[in-house]
């Protein structure tokens, strides 16, 4: 790649392993329950300011390192991750762009069809689970964003 | 649903055939899905996951391993004297009741006809501990820090202080992952000890509660009966306990009744877990295993079994 600016490939592979640890670190039930999608949070953060770096690699690989965590069909938070980071790298000039506030609630937005590609392959494969408990991540996970953007964004220089 | 990104788009140029990688990384995810549910043509692909997985649980697992480590190595004289007491006693009162149990064997072999007393049902048992990791928060399952190098394999019962625990749902190298009876993807095969009536008990992803949703409202069961497993389904052996009958609602204008029952193992209690491997060709053993099929679609889970 021969890009201007050097692609911040270090700090996003780091902040992805670091925020998968958060992912699967043990937690009191109800802190379980509402602990937002980090390392989805980390990934769309990386799709919307540095969308060559990772490109769509570094969803897929997330995505199969979560299905091996959480014993899921391996594939399934591949494909959820991949086609939110799609969107986002899509959209990234238009997202990048908007206020901090609109960003979290694209981020939410995000979220929830991800979670939502989730809970539908969840009930093609035979493993539905249809707590309502589910849908709270995305909420948290808005609610965290621009404290996720401030600290990530302190790892590169935004462009 | 999403469009596939043209190429010569000038607004997006900077990100080039990202709808090209999309459509190669979706199919991907989606053929691994298919090839993963269909039959078993990922075993080894998700073994060797497993293995790599097995450095990051670790890592995560050992803030607390350490934690009790230390707890460990720092207790107080008079607590390990308590603790030791405690153990004495209970050891001793395992012997005397051991002690009658060889009688009643030969007696019940007596019963039966048989020429001499029935070994032990279990041939052999492996410790394990569970790891502190977090899979998924509304499913029950643990990882246990014993895998395939033990001996561990797919479908195997595993046991916990006071009664059944779950079974095995994937065996990687060092680590495997333990479906518990209280999962709402697991259902155990019980019977009733008081009155011999068998049925199935359904995890509810709650680790204080199981459901018995399968008996008619006449059925024969009360407050405190204590459920064993049944030996039928081909995973657990017979004779097990599994829970005790907590709350029976009975609804005349309903089909079945309403019953609820605390598992007796120590779930999430306890860091300790026992692996079991049955003497094959006991009655009391699980029936012989026809390969992957011994996880029969109500004994255990569907996942993964053909």
């Amino acid at each position: 790649m021969n890009t201007r600016v050097s692609e911040p490939r270090g700090a996003l592979m780091l902040s992805a392993f670091i925020a998968l640890i958060f992912q699967v670190v043990p937690l009191p039930t109800w802190l379980a329950i509402v602990r937002p999608a980090f390392l989805v949070i980390v990934v769309l953060y990386w799709s919307i300011s540095a969308p060559r770096a990772g490109g769509l690699f570094l969803p897929f690989l997330c995505g199969l390192a979560l299905d091996v965590f959480r014993g899921a069909v391996l594939g399934e938070h591949a494909l959820a991750l991949v086609i939110v980071a799609f969107l986002a790298i899509r959209f990234h000039l238009l997202i990048r762009n908007k206020p901090i506030f609109e960003q979290a609630l694209f981020a939410f937005a995000a979220l929830a069809l991800y979670e939502f590609v989730v809970w539908s392959i969840d009930g093609w494969s035979g493993h539905s689970l249809n707590s309502g408990l589910r849908w709270l991540h995305p909420v948290t996970g808005g609610l965290l964003w621009p404290i996720a953007c401030g600290l990530l964004s302190r790892t590169h220089r935004p462009r | 649903m999403v469009a596939f990104g043209g190429s010569g788009r000038p607004v997006h140029s900077r990100v080039a055939a990202t709808g090209l990688a999309f459509t190669f990384y979706a199919t991907l995810s989606i053929v691994l899905m298919f090839l993963d549910q269909r039959g078993n043509w990922l075993e080894y692909a998700r073994y060797g996951l497993s293995a790599a997985a097995y450095p990051v649980q670790l890592a995560v697992n050992s803030p607390s391993a350490a934690w009790h480590w230390v707890r460990e190595s720092f207790a107080t004289r008079e607590a390990l004297q308590a603790r030791n007491d405690a153990l004495r006693a209970e050891n001793r009162e395992l012997e005397m009741r051991a002690l009658r149990f060889e009688a009643l064997a030969a007696e019940n072999a007596q019963l039966r006809a048989l020429k001499a007393a029935l070994p032990e049902v279990v041939e052999k048992w492996l410790p394990g501990e569970i790891m502190n990791i977090e899979l998924s928060t509304l499913r029950q399952r643990v990882i246990v820090n014993r895998g395939a190098t033990s001996g561990i394999f797919k479908g195997q019962a595993v046991l916990a202080r006071g009664g059944l625990m779950g079974q095995v749902l994937r065996a990687g190298p060092w680590s495997s992952e333990v479906i518990l009876i209280t999962d709402p993807e697991h259902a155990v095969p019980v019977q009733v000890l008081r009155s011999g009536l068998r049925t199935i008990a359904v995890g509810q992803g709650n680790a204080g509660v199981m459901t018995l949703p399968y008996l008619p409202v006449n059925s024969d069961i009360k407050v405190d009966d204590q459920l064993v497993t049944s030996g039928l389904g081909g995973v657990f052996p017979a004779g097990y306990p599994v829970a005790r009958v907590i709350e029976v609602g009975r609804d005349p204008g309903q089909p079945l009744a309403l019953v609820r029952a605390q598992p007796l193992a120590a779930i999430d209690r306890d860091r300790e877990v026992t692996f079991v491997w049955f003497r094959p060709g006991h009655p009391a053993a699980p029936a012989p295993s026809t390969g992957s099929a011994a996880v029969p679609s109500l004994a255990g889970t569907a996942q993964d079994t053909q």
